[in-house]
């Protein structure tokens, strides 16, 4: 399979801060996996996911999107990203409807196309008859799924979920993993962040597991479960590759 | 690009719209104000004809003097003229204690013997004047001259009123007193010399009179609502600063912004965006309170705004004002985390940058070095712009020094927001 991110020695150190929140990581994720990059809180996923995502300049090192970089190509690599946040990056007095035309067109999309990609996606994520409902009304689990569908109406390359599936009920988190999964068997390459590691375990075809701005280990979860003594799942594995202390951070 | 734009703006237009309380300050709270303060200014400006002031005289001479001063202020047409409380004659410590506690705005106390004192004052200089001038009977004896001690009249005002008001009271009593004044010396001279050979002209002399702009013959009377309507609107515009500074922050709260950011959609096409939905709010805010004051303000009592032949100029100024302020709120929005920054900042900002512009006090009234900083405030701009419109009906190219200072500092205070923004995004 082809590499579609190539990451070489990235490294983020914020200003005024200590530690590198991400130091010297390099990683490849090939097209068409379900990247998962697990971690305790402030083991740097966000901020490996947002300078991605444009959202964060390094502080050194590269990195490549489709073989393309955001310091000559950044229009064209956001042409073929989608992110979906992990806050409800919406606004809460339109419509779903209304949200998702507003947000497809920024991508360029128009029309009847638009329009139809709308309605096929809310009705995928059994949200058709809420279209016209103000985003507000919502529950949370309607909005993550908004939320999802505003990131990938275009039919991203490449798409970025920071934890999509936090604080939604079991029938929500179905649905999106679901959905998800036949977007991925589209094409999509999926990196994606999450606490749920019996989610991870299931839905991604490669993981990584970092910690203190660093990655532990990189395999399938099932190659990872068998390469760590005693594990019976993920979550041993996370155990034993991050110990147990808190990580309480402000 | 195009396509990118119009959807922004009618996202904005959709957002507004559910905001019924950026709705309410947008278009409800302008009117409310135009008509609020045109209706307070317009009864200031008719004072003199429809309501009176209450003014306590304590009358304390009983002569011609007193009688004189009475007459001159019921004639006036500003004052009534109180001299009894509860059928009471008033003293001058009642007159004291009514003022000071805000009852009255103003007593006039006339002392005793001010006529007789005042015509025996006279008498005396006139005589010396006709003796020296060798018109007395040469066989009368000189009877020495009682020395008259100068009278005051004294004036209590209410401490809670203007300095104006006090100034303006003032100075027509003074002119009312010196006319009394004249007016004796004249007639004393008329007596001393005889009627049949000193048959005074008293009328006065020198007279003023107001020459009012004419444009196509027609005189132009300035009147409260040519001058409250441009300033009122041009600060109800400058107001649209709250709630585009607050969409600009609920936008980066919301996390929209962050996603717009990963959108192939630069913050240039989301400006713009907003530009032209507050550009089109602000021109209905104008038109409307232009509507309001030609044809709202008659039926209300107020003289109607007279825009014949101005409204395509007073557009261009509104539309520029417009820009001003849209550049000021995208500044606010871009550099305030909070909508607690944003908000009070945005409100106390207008309300300084119209009591510097003059929204209030005319800038020629300010100390010289707020005369100075008035000129940098775009309020001014604006304001003078439109009375350049409305009031001295100036062609356009007069006008154009002052909207391209308004289009400039859109441009800065716009570019100033895109480079922070720009810089802020360099984590």
């Amino acid at each position: 399979m082809q590499s579609i991110i190539q990451i070489e020695s990235l490294s983020k150190k914020y200003k005024n801060a200590e530690m590198y929140s991400l130091n010297n990581v390099s990683l490849n994720i090939n097209e068409g996996q379900i990247f998962g990059l697990l971690g305790p809180n402030g083991a740097g996923k966000t901020t490996l996911i947002s300078m991605l995502c444009g959202l964060v300049k390094p502080t050194s090192g590269h990195f490549t999107i489709d073989g393309l970089d955001y310091q000559h190509h950044a229009s064209k690599i956001k042409k073929i990203i989608g992110v979906v946040p992990q806050e409800y990056a919406l606004y809460p007095t339109l419509t779903a409807r209304e949200n998702l035309h507003y947000f497809g067109s920024m991508y360029g999309l128009k029309g009847s196309d638009l329009k139809d990609k709308v309605i096929e996606a809310l009705d995928l994520l059994g949200l058709l008859k809420f279209a016209d409902k103000q985003v507000q009304t919502f529950s949370g689990g309607m909005k993550r799924r908004v939320n999802l569908i505003a990131g990938i109406l275009h039919k991203p390359k490449v798409l970025f979920l920071d934890e999509p599936t936090v604080g939604v009920d079991v029938h929500s988190k179905t649905a999106i993993i679901d959905y998800l999964k036949v977007l991925n068997q589209n094409g999509t390459t999926i990196i994606y962040t999450s606490h749920h590691l019996a989610e991870a375990e299931d839905f991604c075809t490669q993981i990584a597991i970092l910690d203190q701005g660093q990655i532990y280990a990189q395999d399938t979860p099932s190659a990872l479960i068998e390469a760590t003594k005693d594990a019976r799942n993920l979550e041993d594995v996370f155990i034993s590759l991050t110990g147990k202390a808190l990580r309480d951070d402000i | 690009m195009i396509y990118k734009i119009w959807m922004s703006v009618v996202k904005e237009f959709l957002l507004l719209k559910r905001d019924l309380g950026g709705l309410i300050i947008l278009f409800i709270m302008p009117l409310v104000l135009v008509i609020t303060v045109t209706l307070i200014q317009d009864s200031t400006f008719k004072a003199v004809t429809d309501s009176k002031i209450q003014i306590l005289i304590v009358d304390n001479d009983k002569g011609s003097v007193s009688k004189t001063v009475f007459e001159n202020l019921e004639k006036s047409n500003l004052f009534t003229v109180v001299t009894q409380i509860d059928n009471k004659p008033i003293t001058e410590e009642i007159a004291k204690e009514n003022v000071h506690k805000g009852k009255f705005q103003l007593a006039i106390v006339i002392p005793e013997n001010l006529s007789s004192d005042l015509q025996a004052k006279i008498d005396q200089n006139v005589e010396k004047i006709v003796s020296s001038l060798g018109l007395t009977d040469s066989t009368a004896t000189a009877e020495p001259q009682r020395i008259i001690k100068e009278k005051e009249v004294k004036l209590y005002f209410d401490p809670a009123v203007q300095m104006s008001f006090k100034n303006a009271v003032m100075s027509s009593i003074d002119k009312m007193i010196s006319q009394i004044e004249t007016k004796s010396i004249y007639k004393t001279f008329e007596n001393q010399l005889g009627v049949e050979t000193a048959n005074f002209e008293q009328k006065s002399f020198i007279s003023f009179k107001e020459i009012i702009p004419t444009i196509n013959n027609k005189e132009v009377r300035p009147n409260s609502t040519q001058h409250n309507v441009p300033a009122w609107t041009l600060f109800a515009i400058f107001f649209i600063v709250i709630p585009l500074s607050i969409n600009i922050v609920k936008e980066k709260s919301q996390g929209t912004f962050v996603r717009l950011r990963t959108n192939p959609v630069s913050n240039l096409v989301v400006i713009i965006g907003k530009t032209i939905t507050y550009s089109i709010i602000c021109m209905i805010q104008f038109y409307m309170m232009v509507a309001v004051a030609v044809f709202l303000f008659p039926s209300i009592g107020l003289p109607s705004l007279n825009i014949e032949g101005h409204l395509l100029m007073m557009s261009i100024v509104a539309l520029f004002s417009g820009f001003a302020a849209i550049g000021f709120g995208i500044l606010l929005g871009t550099v305030a985390s909070t909508q607690e920054q944003s908000a009070p900042f945005g409100a106390t900002s207008v309300i300084i940058l119209a009591a510097v512009g003059g929204v209030w006090v005319p800038v020629f009234a300010m100390p010289k070095i707020m005369q100075f900083i008035a000129k940098s405030s775009p309020m001014n701009w604006g304001l003078e712009a439109f009375y350049d419109v409305l009031l001295r009906s100036v062609s356009f190219l007069e006008i154009i020094p002052e909207i391209s200072l308004l289009f400039l500092f859109f441009i800065i205070t716009t570019s100033i927001a895109l480079f922070y923004d720009k810089k802020k995004r360099a984590v």
